[in-house]
C-alpha cells in the first residue's frame, strides 16, 4: 500500500486540475509497482520525454498542456529531435519535422527550461548531496547520483514529466539511503597507471561496468588520481548504455564514498571483481563494429561536449582541417561560450559542424546511407549502428582528430597492449 | 500453470519469444516496425510485434517507455511482456497508453527460464500463465 498524504490525495481528486490528477494517477500506479510506501518531495527534474520517437509522445505532451499542466519544480529538458539553432542540419520528412517541433514546444508550454541537453549538470543544474530529485536520461541519472550525491531513480520518458508536474516521486530504489550502499567492489589496482590516466579508458571502464555489475551498486577502487568530471561523465554514459547502472561510487572521489568503509556496510562478504587488461581490451574491441581503415565521419559529444572538451579537441587538431564530415554535439550554452571566446571560428575552420539541442544518435543528421563513424563516446559507439546505420569505431579524442586529418582510421593501440 | 506477479494486468494468448539477451527498447527496437535493431543483439532482426515477449532484462535508455507507448499506439506492440525483474520503465508506456485510450498489454514479473520460444501461452487477468 502506498500511504498518501492529504496533499497527495487532493492532487488525485482533481483539486489542482486535471493535468495534475492525471500525473498523480501515473505516479501512484508507479509507486505501487515499485512497492514504495509513500511519495516524497523532489527538488528538481530533468525531462527526457521531449525527444520525438513517434506521434504518441507528442499527443501525450499536448494532452497535458490542454489539461492546463505546468511543472512545479525547476525542470531542465534533455535533447529534442531538432537543432533549433541550425534547423537545416536535421533531415526529417515533413511530418516528423513538424511533430518533433510540436513535442519540443509542448514541453516548453509545460514551463520546462529550454536547456535541450543530456548534460544538464554541466550547465548549472547541479542538485546537492542528499537531495531527492526526479531525473530522466540514463547518463544524467548516473552523474547526479554518483558525482553529485543527489538521489534519483532512472525515471523513464512519460513518468519524468508526471513527477515534475506533481513535484513528488515514489520513495523507492535509490531514494532510500540503504539501497545506495555498494554491493560489489571493482578493484582496478592492477591496471597500468598509463591507461588509467588516459581519457579513452573511462568509456571502456563504463561499458565493462554496464555489462558486468547487473543491478549491483559498484564501488570502484584502485584509481590513482582524481578523475576529471568529463571522464566520469563518459564512464557513466558507458555504464548506462551497456547496462542499467544508476549509481556507482569511486572510492576517494565521489561524495558518498570518501572511504570504502563509508559506502560498503559489509566489506568481508562483498564480492570483488578484478577485471584484467585483456577484459578491458575485449570491451574496447566490442565498441568497434568495423575493421579496416575506411572512415566516413567523426561524431563526438555523447553526452554533450563540454567547453573543456572542445578546447581539448582544438589542441588535438593543431590547426589542421578535417578531410571528412566531423560533428560535435553540444548544448547552446557551450556554443555561446565558444562563440564569445572565438573558438567556434577555429572549430568551423577545422571543418567541424556543431550540432546543438539534439545529437547525431537521436536525429537524422549523418549524410548518406551509412558507412563508418568514429567516436570517443561509448554511448555513440553503442547506439550508433542501430540508430544511424553507421558502423562505429571507438578511439581516443586524439585518435579521432588524427583520423579526421588522414581521412582514414588511425588508432594508437599502445596503451591497450596486454 | 505458473503464477506471476502482476505489474500491469491484462489477458493475452500468443506465442512466446524469449530473447537471448537483455534489451533496451530505445535504440534496440524500431518504433515504426517493432523489429529489434540493436546490431549485436542475438535476436537482431526479429519482430516483437504480437509476441508474448520474455525479457531477460531491460537495459540502457530510460526512453524505452516512450518506445513501448509508440508500439501500443501503432498497434504493433507485443501481446504481453514477461520480465524477471520489476522495472517501471516499460510499465510507464502501458500506464500512459491507458490514459490516452490506446490498447494496453499485460506486463508480468516471473522467472523466464521455464519459457521456450515458440510455445503457446494463455495469460489471464490474475496473472496466471497456462501452456
Amino acid at each position: 500500500m502506498v500511504h498518501l498524504t492529504d496533499t497527495d490525495t487532493a492532487l488525485l481528486t482533481n483539486t489542482k486540475g486535471p493535468a495534475l490528477a492525471l500525473a498523480m494517477r501515473i505516479v501512484v500506479e508507479t509507486a505501487k509497482i515499485l512497492g514504495a510506501p509513500k511519495l516524497i518531495p523532489v527538488a528538481s527534474a530533468h525531462i527526457d520525454g521531449c525527444l520525438y520517437h513517434g506521434d504518441s509522445g507528442v499527443y501525450f505532451a499536448e494532452h497535458l498542456v490542454e489539461l492546463g499542466g505546468a511543472v512545479c519544480v525547476p525542470t531542465t529538458l534533455n535533447v529534442g529531435a531538432l537543432d533549433l539553432i541550425h534547423p537545416d542540419l536535421v533531415k526529417f520528412d515533413d511530418h516528423s519535422q513538424a511533430m518533433a517541433k510540436r513535442q519540443m514546444q509542448a514541453y516548453l508550454a509545460l514551463k520546462c527550461q529550454a536547456s535541450w541537453t543530456c548534460a544538464p549538470y554541466q550547465i548549472g543544474h547541479r542538485p546537492v548531496l542528499g537531495q531527492d530529485i526526479a531525473w530522466g536520461e540514463s547518463n544524467a541519472v548516473v552523474f547526479a547520483n554518483s558525482v553529485l550525491g543527489a538521489r534519483t531513480n532512472r525515471y523513464g520518458d512519460l513518468l519524468d514529466i508526471c513527477l515534475a508536474l506533481v513535484g513528488r516521486a515514489p520513495y523507492a530504489g535509490l531514494h532510500v539511503p540503504e539501497n545506495r550502499h555498494a554491493t560489489l567492489i571493482i578493484d582496478i589496482t592492477q591496471i597500468s597507471s598509463a591507461l588509467k590516466s588516459s581519457e579513452s579508458f573511462y568509456p571502456v571502464l563504463g561499458s565493462w561496468l554496464g555489462k558486468n555489475v547487473g543491478s549491483n551498486v559498484a564501488a570502484i577502487i584502485g584509481l590513482d588520481d582524481t578523475i576529471p568530471e568529463d571522464r566520469i561523465k563518459a564512464l557513466g554514459a558507458g555504464a548506462a548504455s551497456t547496462g542499467a547502472v544508476g549509481l556507482l561510487h569511486i572510492v576517494g572521489q565521489t561524495p558518498e564514498a570518501p572511504t570504502l568503509e563509508a559506502i560498503c556496510s559489509d566489506i568481508p562478504s562483498t564480492s570483488v571483481l578484478s577485471p584484467t587488461m585483456a577484459e578491458f581490451k575485449g570491451v574496447r574491441d566490442q565498441l568497434s563494429k568495423s575493421s579496416g581503415n575506411q572512415l566516413d565521419c567523426i561524431a563526438l559529444g555523447s553526452p554533450h561536449f563540454s567547453h573543456f572538451e572542445s578546447v581539448a579537441l582544438l589542441d588535438a587538431l593543431k590547426g589542421r582541417k578535417s578531410q571528412i564530415p566531423f560533428y560535435v554535439c553540444t548544448n547552446r550554452f557551450v556554443l555561446s561560450k565558444l562563440e564569445k571566446d572565438g573558438r567556434l571560428a577555429s572549430l568551423t575552420a577545422a571543418g567541424i559542424e556543431i550540432v546543438v539541442d539534439t545529437c547525431i544518435a537521436v536525429a537524422p543528421i549523418l549524410q548518406g546511407n551509412g558507412g563508418v563513424m568514429m567516436t570517443n563516446s561509448a554511448k555513440f559507439a553503442y547506439y550508433g549502428p542501430g540508430n544511424t546505420g553507421y558502423k562505429s569505431v571507438f578511439g581516443s579524442l586524439v585518435d579521432c582528430a588524427e583520423s579526421a586529418i588522414a581521412g582514414q582510421i588511425i588508432r594508437d593501440d599502445r596503451l591497450w597492449q596486454t | 500453470m505458473i503464477s506471476t506477479k502482476i505489474i500491469v494486468p491484462g489477458q493475452a494468448e500468443g506465442v512466446v519469444l524469449k530473447l537471448q539477451a537483455p534489451l533496451s527498447f530505445w535504440g534496440g527496437v524500431n518504433p515504426k516496425t517493432g523489429v529489434i535493431i540493436q546490431v549485436d543483439h542475438p535476436d537482431c532482426g526479429t519482430s516483437i510485434t504480437n509476441t508474448i515477449l520474455a525479457l531477460p532484462g531491460l537495459i540502457g535508455s530510460s526512453s524505452s517507455s516512450a518506445v513501448l507507448l509508440e508500439l501500443l499506439y501503432k498497434e504493433i506492440a507485443p501481446k504481453a511482456i514477461l520480465m524477471a525483474e520489476v522495472d517501471a520503465i516499460l510499465a510507464l508506456g502501458d500506464l500512459v497508453a491507458k490514459e490516452m485510450g490506446y490498447p494496453t498489454i499485460s506486463i508480468l514479473q516471473t522467472p523466464i527460464d521455464p519459457l521456450v520460444t515458440g510455445q503457446t501461452v494463455v495469460i489471464d487477468n490474475q496473472g496466471h500463465l497456462k501452456f
